[in-house]
């Protein structure tokens, strides 16, 4: 075989600048403007019709459709290698989009166990009431999810970076064995960004984000982005929402009219449509600000990241760290070598004196901020057994890897050496009250 | 077809007699899905609508044909099969080249003719062909980029939250192995000459002045050598007009296709 080589392609950075929006054509604003309107009118009988029977590009109503939307939609399919992506109005529509557009009544998804609470809710509580259930198995094994797919299961799904255990996703080998079976991976890449992992590159067919985090940056948003890589084989299996006629849409076949958009076309012509979950403008305006600076915060959240988490893991009043970004961590070398930028900038470690001392220190932090969110530029920090994970019980809280004294920190973009500083005067604070 | 499984959308509506018919055909590597729009579009104004899948691309079965005087045969047995007389025969790159040669070589089957992207002869660059000859990414990776305009480079598709390097990407990734190359040979090997017969019927053909791949001025020498040809330019658009400027690749079909 010769060699051949590929034309240079568009870098990452500057499609994170760039991809999705040209200067306005009507003002020649270089921002992305903000189409605060609820609807955009037709040109003639004819166009309206033809965009309602999709013959036509453009919008219609911004549940549907918005040009500030489809910016920031197109920018996060460039930046994750996929065909195209949806904006939602949080993380959990996202994912709520995903599930609906290929799970219906009597079907299976196999999960990790590790995730976001509001996940386990929907996964553990909610979709059961509507006859979809889940199966959940440890992340760190491809074959507990090979063993738990049954004839009913529609999709695979898992965080790229547990939560808050993380356990770092082997994604080519759960990719390999969901397309085995005939089924899609779907990742939530949200703790580390397509600047750290691009989890379609990997064998990943759809990926989820909650844009709240590290993809907006300022935590003045909330926003989720579902993402579909465009190569699933979705003839494969048994998927009547891409493979059957469509009597909500004259009997349209997404799979059959729209090749390598069939899933992201479906999801946007039923999902959006009648569950309604869009994103506002403004939102995806916000959003878009943070996307612009992502890589240069990524860099900076990771290294910060790693400084503080070597600094506690030599501290003699913590027990563990938990950062893939550690020699000691279980899932240290697939770190390395499915996120080599960094293994993101949220970890857990537990302080010596369990839940009280946990207590303790978190009220003598100054500088990081005690609340129920992550991927901010300001450091944040969170107790999650009596929060975020609180209806969880003791055994799902253990298979989760969460123990009672596990503090989880979101590193932001504060100069390190005041990270350190300020976790050092808490733990000396929170030692002090333990030995009282 | 041929004894093989052959497929073509309809643009969601069936067929019925007595309408006029229009037949869509895809550009190398690529399949039916790229004509999703005007496919649609003619099928709700009443046009009876085949976008093919050419042996071997998309749905239809393989081997891939080897010359696009066999593809432009192939086509009309498949007009054969959907009893349909005559149509306005649409093609894009090497689909404007089966087109082409559909109109010389079987001028009672095309009303109308249509030329997306075309350029006759349509030469293919040797790092291209040879990259396609090994099934080598580097042959996507080219295509794919000579086939968008710089400004479509970076996206801003007028179809809401689609990514068109992505998707393009895709589809060529989604042909069989040896396809993408048999097609490239073939447009390489096309000579506009060997199939003389006049082409008489109504001509359009559709130049993105940005194209790369089949640059604009071939298109207009194309045009040139028709005889009943309109030109239509598209202002910044790439080879990809189907995605780059669906918007306006369907008005300029309108009136030659209806």
């Amino acid at each position: 075989m010769s060699d051949h080589k590929s034309p240079a392609s568009i870098g990452f950075d500057t499609l994170a600048l760039h991809a999705g929006q040209a200067p306005d054509p009507a003002t020649g604003a270089r921002a992305t403007p903000i189409y605060q309107s609820a609807s955009f009118v037709f040109p003639d009988s004819d166009f309206a019709a033809g965009l309602f029977n999709i013959e036509r590009a453009g919008h219609v109503y911004s549940r549907l459709s918005n040009p500030t939307n489809a910016v920031l939609e197109e920018r996060i399919a460039a930046l994750d290698g996929g065909v195209g992506a949806i904006a939602t109005a949080s993380g959990q529509a996202a994912m709520h989009l995903a599930v609906a557009t290929i799970c219906s009544a009597g079907d299976h998804i196999v999960s990790s166990r590790s995730l976001y609470g509001g996940t386990h809710n929907l996964l553990e509580y909610t979709l059961p009431r509507f006859g979809i259930e889940t199966t959940f198995v440890d992340p760190r094994d491809p074959a507990a999810f090979a063993a738990a797919i049954q004839p009913e299961t529609r999709l695979v799904f898992g965080e790229i970076l547990g939560n808050p255990g993380l356990e770092v996703l082997n994604v080519p080998s759960v990719a390999e064995v969901a397309h085995r079976r005939g089924l899609p991976l779907l990742v939530d890449a949200t703790f580390a960004t397509p600047y750290l992992c691009q989890p379609i590159r990997l064998g990943a067919d759809l990926v989820m984000h909650s844009a709240t985090k590290f993809l907006s940056g300022h935590g003045v948003v909330i926003g989720g982005l579902l993402v579909d890589g465009g190569a699933f084989d979705w003839e494969s299996g048994p998927f009547p929402t891409i493979n059957d006629p469509y009597v909500g849409f004259h009997d349209l076949v997404f799979g059959e009219e729209f090749g390598p958009a069939a899933f992201i076309t479906r999801a946007r012509k039923e999902g959006i449509r009648d569950f309604g979950a869009c994103m506002a403008p403004m939102t995806a305006f916000q959003i878009l600000q943070g996307l612009e600076t992502l890589p240069l915060r990524m860099a900076r959240h990771v290294s910060n990241a790693l400084r503080v988490a070597e600094f506690l893991a030599s501290h003699p009043l913590v027990e563990s760290v938990s950062h893939p970004g550690l020699p000691d961590h279980p899932d240290h070398a697939l770190a390395r070598e499915l996120l080599p930028k960094g293994a993101g900038a949220v970890f857990g470690f537990t302080v010596a004196g369990g839940r009280e001392a946990g207590r303790a220190l978190i009220e003598s932090l100054d500088l990081f901020s005690h609340l129920a969110n992550v991927g901010d530029a300001k450091s944040l920090v969170i107790h999650p057994a009596s929060t975020t994970h609180h209806r969880m019980d003791a055994e799902a809280l253990r298979a989760a890897g969460i123990g009672e004294g596990l503090i989880r920190l979101s590193i932001g973009l504060e100069d390190a050496d005041d990270l350190v500083s300020d976790l050092s005067r808490a733990l000396k604070r929170a030692g002090g009250r333990r030995s009282r | 077809m041929d004894g093989k499984a052959a497929f073509a959308g309809t643009g969601s509506v069936a067929h019925a007699p007595g309408r006029r018919a229009a037949v869509f055909v895809h550009g190398a590597g690529m399949d039916h899905s790229v004509w999703v729009m005007p496919a649609r579009h003619f099928a709700r104004t009443g046009l009876n609508v085949l976008a093919l899948d050419l042996p071997g691309h998309g749905r239809s079965q393989g081997p891939g044909l080897d010359s696009i005087a066999a593809m432009a045969d192939w086509v009309v047995r498949t007009m054969d099969a959907a009893h349909l007389e005559a149509a306005a025969v649409v093609g894009h790159s090497m689909g404007s080249l089966i087109a082409y040669a559909l109109a010389a070589r079987h001028s009672d089957r095309c009303r109308a003719l249509a030329l997306l992207g075309a350029s006759a002869p349509m030469p293919v660059t040797d790092a291209l062909l040879d990259a396609a000859y090994d099934n080598h990414h580097a042959a996507i990776d080219m295509a794919n980029a000579w086939s968008h305009s710089p400004r479509a480079k970076l996206g801003a598709c007028p179809n809401p939250g689609m990514w068109m390097l992505g998707g393009g990407e895709r589809l060529l990734e989604a042909a069989a192995p040896d396809v993408f190359h048999a097609d490239l040979a073939a447009c390489n090997g096309f000579d506009p000459e060997a199939d003389a017969g006049p082409i008489r019927c109504p001509a359009l053909v559709v130049v993105g002045e940005a194209d790369q791949m089949t640059p604009a001025q071939a298109g207009i020498r194309v045009s040139e050598r028709l005889q009943d040809a309109r030109l239509e330019r598209l202002a910044g658009c790439g080879h990809a007009m189907l995605s780059e400027q669906p918007n306006a690749v369907l008005d300029a079909l309108t009136a030659i296709v209806r």
